[in-house]
Formats: C-alpha cells, sequence, structure tokens
C-alpha cells in the first residue's frame, strides 16, 4: 500500500470510530473531539463549574493508554522536554480558549464538517488562515529551542495520569463530578470508549497524523502525505454517519448540535487554534499523542489545554449553541495579539542571534 | 565532506525547515542529525519527494540521514 491510501486508511479508523461512538450515546457531532473532552476532564475534576460539560471521557485515557503501549513497542517511547515549557503551556491555554469559541478541535471542525455543519467550513478557513501566518512565523526562523532527555519517570507522568484518571471513572469518588444533563452526561458505554479511543489512540501515533501539520506542510513544503489522514477522516466520518446516524445528517447552518452561527467568531476562533498549533509544532490530537510518548513539552500543553478550559468556563469565555460571549469574544482577540506578540519577539531574538553570530566569525576571520 | 545539519532535539517541523533550508544553500547534499524516527520519516520524505537519494544509518540514540544528489 502506498503512503497516501495508508493515511487515508489511518484517517479513515479515526473517522470510524467518531461515527460509531456518536451512534452509541456520544453527544452530536462529538463522537471525537480532543479539546471537549479535556475540557470535559477539566470539569470533572471540579477545576470548573460548568455542570453541563463534566465527565471523564474514557476516550481520551485509550488515546493515552494505545499510544503509550505502541508508542513502547516500537520504540518511540522516549522521555523529553525542556523546550519552551511556559511558552507551550501559554500557547496551549491560548489553542484551548480559541477551540471553545468556536466548540471543537480540528478534529471536531473536520467530524461538523462531516455530517454536514457548514460552520466548520467557516471555520476551517479560519483554520488555514491562522496556520498560514504561523508559517510565515517558521520560514523567518522561529523554534521553541531544543529539547533534552529527561529522566525516564517523566516520560511515564501522563499515562500515569491517565491512570489516575480511570481509576476516578471506575471508582467514581464524591470529589469527581458528572453531569447529569447537557453534553457532559452524553456518553457511548465506558468500555466501547476506552477500547476505540485505543484503536484511535494506536492509529494516531502509527500514523502521525496531525490536522495542523497537514495543512501546514501544504503551504510549507508542498507535501500532502498527512492532508490524505485529514481527507480519510472526513470520508469515513461521512460514510460512518450516513450508515449509523442517517437521521442526524443535517447540511446547513443552523440548528447544528453544539455549534453557533457567529461567522467572524467561528473564523477567529480557529484561526487562534491554527496559529497556535503551528507554533506548538502540532495540533490539540498531535499535542495529546505526544505527550503518551514521552514528550513533556507536550505534557506541559496538555494541562495548558486543561487550565484554558477551566478559565474558559470560570470566566465565562466558552461559547454555547446561544453563541459567543462578549467576554469569550474579547478573550480571542487578546489571545491572537498575544500570540502574535510572542511570535514576532522569539523571530526577533533568533535575527539578533545569528547576526551576533555572523559578526563573531566575521571578527574571527 | 558534506555539510552537517545539527536537528537533534528539534520538534516538528523544524528538522524538514532546517533541512530544506541548507539543500537551498548547497543543493549537491547534506547530512542530517536527528533524535527520533518521526524527523528521519518526514525528512526522507521531503527530500526523496525532492528527487535526492537517502541514506539513513541508526546509531543507539541518533540518526545520519546522508542526503545526495542522484
Amino acid at each position: 500500500m502506498n503512503s497516501k491510501k495508508k493515511m487515508f486508511m489511518y484517517g479513515g479508523v479515526i473517522g470510524l470510530a467518531a461515527a460509531i461512538l456518536m451512534r452509541f450515546g456520544n453527544p452530536g457531532n462529538m463522537g471525537m473531539c480532543i479539546a471537549c473532552f479535556w475540557r470535559d476532564i477539566a470539569g470533572a475534576l471540579g477545576l470548573h463549574k460548568a455542570a453541563v460539560v463534566q465527565y471523564i471521557r474514557p476516550e481520551i485515557i485509550g488515546i493515552v493508554f494505545g499510544t503509550f503501549f505502541i508508542s513502547y513497542l516500537t520504540g518511540d517511547f522516549k522521555a523529553r522536554g525542556g523546550s519552551s515549557p511556559l511558552i507551550r503551556f501559554i500557547l496551549g491555554f491560548f489553542l484551548m480558549i480559541g477551540a471553545l469559541v468556536f466548540l471543537g478541535c480540528p478534529l471536531r471542525m473536520i467530524i461538523r464538517l462531516a455530517n454536514g455543519d457548514l460552520n466548520a467550513l467557516v471555520a476551517l478557513a479560519g483554520y488555514v488562515a491562522g496556520i498560514f501566518v504561523g508559517v510565515q512565523f517558521l520560514k523567518k526562523g522561529y523554534t521553541l529551542g531544543k529539547n533534552y532527555e529527561q529522566a525516564k519517570i517523566a516520560g511515564f507522568l501522563v499515562p500515569i495520569f491517565a491512570l489516575v484518571l480511570l481509576i476516578f471513572l471506575v471508582v467514581k469518588p464524591a470529589f469527581i463530578l458528572f453531569s447529569t444533563e447537557g453534553p457532559g452526561s452524553m456518553a457511548a458505554p465506558v468500555i466501547l470508549s476506552l477500547v476505540l479511543g485505543a484503536v484511535v489512540g494506536i492509529a494516531l501515533q502509527r500514523s502521525r497524523i496531525c490536522t495542523a501539520g497537514g495543512i501546514r506542510d501544504m503551504i510549507l513544503i508542498k507535501d500532502n502525505h498527512f492532508l490524505w489522514g485529514i481527507l480519510g477522516i472526513f470520508a469515513f466520518t461521512l460514510i460512518g454517519n450516513l450508515v449509523l446516524n442517517f437521521g442526524k445528517i443535517n447540511i446547513g447552518f443552523v440548528d447544528q448540535p453544539i455549534g453557533h452561527t457567529d461567522f467572524l467568531f467561528n473564523f477567529l476562533g480557529m484561526a487562534l487554534v491554527g496559529l497556535c498549533s503551528v507554533l506548538l509544532g502540532g495540533c490539540p490530537i498531535r499535542q495529546t499523542v505526544l505527550a503518551s510518548q514521552g514528550d513533556t513539552d507536550a505534557g506541559i500543553t496538555v494541562i495548558g489545554l486543561i487550565i484554558g478550559a477551566a478559565f474558559a468556563h470560570n470566566f465565562g469565555l466558552a461559547a454555547s449553541g446561544s453563541g459567543v460571549p462578549t467576554n469569550g469574544k474579547i478573550a480571542v482577540l487578546i489571545g491572537i495579539v498575544f500570540v502574535l506578540i510572542i511570535a514576532y519577539s522569539i523571530v526577533a531574538d533568533q535575527k539578533n542571534k545569528s547576526a551576533k553570530k555572523s559578526k563573531g566569525v566575521s571578527a574571527n576571520v | 565532506m558534506s555539510k552537517v545539519v545539527d536537528a537533534r532535539g528539534r520538534s516538528c517541523p523544524e528538522p524538514v525547515i532546517m533541512t530544506k533550508s541548507a539543500l537551498e544553500a548547497d543543493c549537491s547534499g547534506i547530512q542530517v542529525l536527528v533524535d527520533t524516527h518521526v524527523a528521519v520519516e518526514n525528512i526522507t520524505r521531503f527530500a526523496e519527494g525532492k528527487g535526492y537519494k537517502v541514506n539513513v544509518k541508526e546509531y543507539s540514540e541518533d540518526y545520519e540521514i546522508n542526503i545526495t544528489m542522484e
């Protein structure tokens, strides 16, 4: 099988899993959504008080375990870190704000699109625009610096966190919150979610699929390798929905499940996600996968996602079906400006450094 | 001896960008050092796409990628 077909099939596994999970109880167009699921986990841990989005999503636990085991077997697992952790945290934080204003990570954007939600098309345009801007910084020398080998235990921390979450999910201690209504109460059976999560984790780890990477590589090096993975997700979610969720397919802008029709902020929210994803080197799915295979910088990014989600609900930034609150709009605009300043400063720093270096060399000659 | 690009410890997509700019400066061939298998895959795909010949040597922690004109 050639590499493009392989990517398409790997993407297909993810898309099919999303359709199956929606069929068996997950919220509308939310068979899989990395941002929403981390947000639900933040709620279950009591980090935010939005009673309708609190649940320990087994899909996340499955993805972490699946990735961890397959990366350990194949030798990709490696404890590393130390590449601008605090900047990564901030980028993860604002990425989540953008995602919760649109209402979904890039994966859910594709899934929404595959079910006819045309707001996701507006968001896709924003995502591509954000990635395009991010690529301009990459071309000018943007970098978060080198990572270094870390103590082995550091690489196990995210899988251990997932194990703790699994225990909370099974034992249900009183301090863990579970929604009784709203999207957080809608879920496929735990075992199914766990197993399909693990399958998706393995597919993601082996394929290295990244929704931002697919678009970035097209712009940066004209390579469509990962784009085939994204197409696979789209095609198989669509096929899966045609077979399993036919009654729920709804082509248009209005009355879409867990989505709103604010064009400008669907665009800007996902533009912020695209920008942050490129600057981080990967979208939320890819960050979650990397975090599960020993990359502690990605681990910090995931913590940024969780804290971002907590703030988004505590400060009333997150959108809902009825639209985007004013606070959310302001937060997205602040996020875009702040992230651009970070990227610009890093590029300026790099220029200074290389100017100094070449001066040093010519002085030696 | 061809130019050596040390992309070890760099996260995606920096190794590919470093390879790309090094090849633009010296199109005859370069050697790239990386420490993840993902970087090997990405650089190999990129360089082969540009018509270069790619040869990868694996050491205990690192990979040495030799990229040459065919």
